[in-house]
């Protein structure tokens, strides 16, 4: 096998995976950059759209409707705990915020296990999904999944990127997640923006979810978990609170586990989330702002 | 002579009240066990500049923060054009027409200047008055419409401080809150901002005005409030005022008569 070809595969896993990434790490980024607070139960909006999909798709629903349910489902579902968990502890200290995003974390992971049983279940496939593509005699493979994990997480972000730059409330919540004291006084209503952000960042980890299901083969209650880690550790990679930093992080941290696996001995595969545990306490360390995320200067 | 409000019983500017856009009565704030604003009567009204002085932690942006409703005030009313406002959230209160330059300037930074702009006029829904709002706002800063696709994070301090006025005009306030706009700026700009709110004045703005510099905060406005550890030492018009520079010295550290 060509090494040109080889590096070739390498990257469309790197994309594929860091899609994944980004589209998680770009919702806890949103929030935590208007809230200032670290949503634990993030992760748990992968399962509620994973198992809503399921759902949809046993009440018949063909696979694109029951994909668009399962986000929208994920979204709401972000939405409600934020009216009721969220907001009447808003304003609280960090610690509270903390217990209370691990609390709501608790409460949905064991919800999926009351009504789902804490064993995973089988995410069938539509059948056109279930094969690849495989270029210069199989030196090259990619699945459908591959390609409409990039091609969905293309829109998604395109969308926002059009939503945050082009409306007053995409804009309001950059403005909020810079200073929500301005942003109050301009006039901005902020519970209302502070809704959207939990919709959006919801849906996206909603289809994260799906195609994280769709990845893997099955759904199970604790599936948002280690995404969400991973989704926590890109985000300090490009700077806690910016969407592009989330971005950036999202596909820096997949090109980095796929590179490890792929180019490194195979005695280093293992060690692949110890190392990239060990780059998020680096970045901690050495600059705890990520890549992207401004420091506020005060300008004389 | 200026008029002592020190110990003075009773609401004071009664003759006002009647006229007053802006009408604060016996307000109190505290910050946690701390009295931040103790008792303070204070009314701007329609067209009229108003400033209030004093000296650092005297109570100045509490006024300023409470009335925009950023904080709650533990007793008292505030009231504008006769409404209760004392009690709405933020975004209720500049829909109601009280536009706040905050202190620092508070731009956003990561969006372009066009875009401080449109957020200004985030509580408007006529698009027609906003768009020529904006026109007014480039023609009055020049330099802003130079950089109107530029970060605002990148701009000058004396351009951030043009953006933070002209983000407020946006709101196309009632009045205008504007909390120490000279601060941190070199003199020049300095002038150049008073400038702009003395043609504001002409153009009818009206403004509560907190300022460090007495001298132009005394030129601009018609009256002014004295603030000492929370409560309105002096008051009186703005040419009293200049006229008897030792009450006002007094007023601010405390008098010794």
């Amino acid at each position: 096998m060509s090494f040109e070809l080889y590096i070739t595969q390498q990257i469309i896993n790197a994309v594929s995976l860091g899609s994944l990434y980004a589209l998680v790490a770009i919702g806890l980024s949103m929030i935590f950059g208007i809230l200032r607070m670290t949503n634990f139960a993030h992760g748990d909006m992968m399962m509620v759209g994973g198992f809503s999909t399921l759902v949809l798709q046993n009440l018949g629903l063909g696979f694109g409707w029951a994909v668009v349910g399962g986000i929208g489902v994920g979204a709401l579902a972000g939405v409600i705990v934020e009216r009721t968990a969220y907001r009447p502890v808003r304003g609280a200290p960090e610690v509270t915020l903390l217990l209370t995003s691990l609390a709501v974390t608790y409460i949905l992971e064991n919800l999926g296990i009351l009504i789902f049983t804490s064993s995973a279940q089988n995410f069938p496939l539509p059948d056109w999904m279930d094969s690849a593509f495989q270029l210069y005699n199989g030196q090259i493979t990619f699945t459908q999944i591959n390609l409409l994990t990039v091609a969905l997480t293309g829109v998604a972000l395109t969308a926002l990127g059009w939503f945050v730059t082009r409306t007053d409330i995409g804009l309001g919540m950059r403005a909020a997640a810079e200073d929500m004291g301005a942003a109050h006084l301009v006039g901005l209503d902020v519970n209302r923006l502070i809704v959207v952000a939990f919709a959006i960042a919801s849906g996206f980890a909603g289809l994260a979810g799906v195609l994280w299901a769709a990845q893997s083969g099955v759904v199970e209650p604790y599936m948002g978990f280690t995404p969400l880690l991973k989704a926590f550790v890109a985000a300090i990679i490009g700077g806690f609170g910016s969407i592009a930093g989330a971005l950036l992080g999202g596909y820096l941290l997949g090109a980095l586990e796929v590179f490890i696996v792929a180019f490194f001995p195979s005695e280093i595969s293992p060690y692949r989330d110890a190392i990239v545990f060990c780059l998020l306490i680096a970045f901690l360390l050495f600059r705890p702002n990520g890549l992207l995320k401004r420091t506020q200067e005060v300008k004389l | 002579m200026p008029e002592r409000a020190q110990g003075e019983p009773g609401p004071v500017g009664k003759e006002r009240s009647a006229a007053a856009l802006l009408e604060v009565s016996d307000l109190r704030v505290n910050y946690g066990a701390v009295a931040a604003i103790r008792g303070v009567n204070l009314s701007v009204a329609a067209g009229e500049v108003v400033a209030l002085l004093g000296a650092n932690g005297a109570g100045k942006s509490t006024m300023l923060r409470t009335i925009s409703g950023l904080s709650r005030p533990r007793s008292g009313r505030i009231v504008l054009g006769g409404e209760a406002i004392h009690r709405l959230p933020p975004a209720r209160i500049v829909r109601l027409g009280i536009a706040h330059c905050p202190e620092g300037r508070r731009v956003f930074g990561s969006l372009t200047v066009a875009e401080n702009l449109r957020l200004g006029a985030a509580a408007r829904a006529d698009r027609a008055g906003v768009a020529k709002d904006r026109e007014h706002i480039y023609a009055m800063f020049p330099i802003l419409s130079e950089r109107r696709t530029q970060s605002a994070g990148t701009l000058s301090g004396g351009e951030q401080q043009m953006l933070a006025l002209g983000r407020a005009l946006m709101a196309q306030p009632r009045i205008l809150l504007l909390d120490e706009p000279s601060l941190g700026l070199a003199p020049l700009l300095v002038q150049q901002i008073f400038r702009t709110l003395a043609e504001l004045k002409a153009s009818g703005v009206t403004m509560l005005l907190v300022e460090q510099n007495i001298n132009l905060a005394l030129d601009l406005a018609d009256r002014a409030y004295v603030l000492r550890t929370g409560e309105v030492s002096l008051k009186g018009s703005a040419a009293e005022l200049k006229a008897d520079y030792e009450a006002v010295a007094a007023a601010y550290l405390g008098a010794r008569t």
